[in-house]
């Protein structure tokens, strides 16, 4: 019980973790870029936007100059599985409202590297922001499934004519 | 004449309620509560560069390695503002988000003044800590060291 409220408070962001950087966040980056052999970023990142379209989110922010691109989509977040637990739970009292909606973001850099900027390196972080059926806040959370990112490299690469390498 | 100056005071009391009030409000918009020079120092370093662009490209690498989202970047302005949001009611994880704006001007002819001010839980971060932490990771990013500011 103790535990438990003490849970209860616990922030999800915290001013002492949230600003130091740690292990995991490298092992984070590693798996969320690819370097490409060429010079040109631009031509990387329009094919990044052209790709973003393809796959149905729209493109919020962008500075070239910087290479970045920011992007979002809404879709349905149901689950089977959870309206299987709602509905059991309904019966015993415990229902727990399942997943409704769901707001996906991508978030793409892209940065010269290597000698004399041979390659460019382009790393994408997804995240989703989850609402259930009472459209109340579930879940904020960072998406990561490395099969994601992989097939979002595998796809970036077709377009590109260009073999993407890992980091 | 006790009783008039008692009088009178009450009188002036709910006046002192609406000052009290006013001020609220402005130290809010204003954010007058912390020493404006004293926040200018804990949030501000100097690098010894002129390289603007490669500047901001660290600052936005160093958010995303943070797992920031980015809001917006103008690299005409040097501003870049991103946030970190996170809640997971399941495993009892309240949301909570943490905002930050980063500047970046020139400071003299050889060095870059690297302002960011960051807004936690709808307050603003006044702790020297928080910045310290922040700078020290954007450090590593720049391989540069972060001078403080007098």
């Amino acid at each position: 019980m103790a535990v438990l409220l003490l849970m209860t408070g616990c922030a999800a962001v915290t001013l002492d973790k949230d600003l130091n950087l740690t292990p995991e966040m490298f092992a984070q980056r590693q798996m969320q870029t690819r370097r490409f052999d060429t010079t040109d970023e631009q031509k990387i990142l329009k094919t990044c936007a052209a790709l973003l379209q393809d796959t149905g989110f729209t493109i919020d922010e962008s500075e070239a100059k910087l290479g970045i691109l920011i992007a979002s989509k809404e879709r349905d977040a149901t689950d089977a599985a959870q309206w299987a637990v709602f509905i059991v739970g309904s019966f015993f009292g415990v229902a727990i409202p399942p997943d409704k909606d769901q707001i996906m973001k991508a978030f793409v850099t892209t940065r010269p590297v290597g000698g004399s900027g041979s390659q460019v390196a382009v790393r994408v972080v997804f995240e989703r922001i989850v609402f259930d059926t009472e459209h109340r806040l579930k879940k904020i959370e960072p998406l990561n499934d490395p099969k994601m990112y992989q097939s979002f490299f595998e796809k970036l690469s077709k377009a590109l004519f260009l073999e993407a390498h890992d980091i | 004449m006790t009783s008039d100056r008692r009088t009178r005071n009450l009188l002036l009391l709910p006046l002192f309620l609406l000052v009290t009030a006013c001020a609220t409000t402005q130290d809010h918009l204003l954010d007058m509560n912390t020493s404006q020079v004293q926040l200018r120092n804990i949030q501000s370093r100097a690098f010894d560069t002129t390289d603007k662009e490669k500047t901001m490209r660290a600052i936005i690498a160093t958010l995303q390695d943070l797992g920031f989202m980015l809001d917006r970047a103008d690299y005409t302005l040097g501003v870049v503002t991103a946030s970190k949001a996170r809640a997971d009611t399941m495993q009892m994880q309240v949301y909570a988000s943490l905002r930050v704006t980063v500047t970046v001007r020139p400071r003299g002819e050889k060095q870059l003044l690297v302002r960011a001010s960051a807004e936690y839980q709808r307050s603003p971060v006044t702790d020297a800590k928080p910045y310290q932490n922040f700078f020290n990771s954007l450090e590593k990013a720049m391989f540069l060291e972060a001078h403080q500011v007098d």
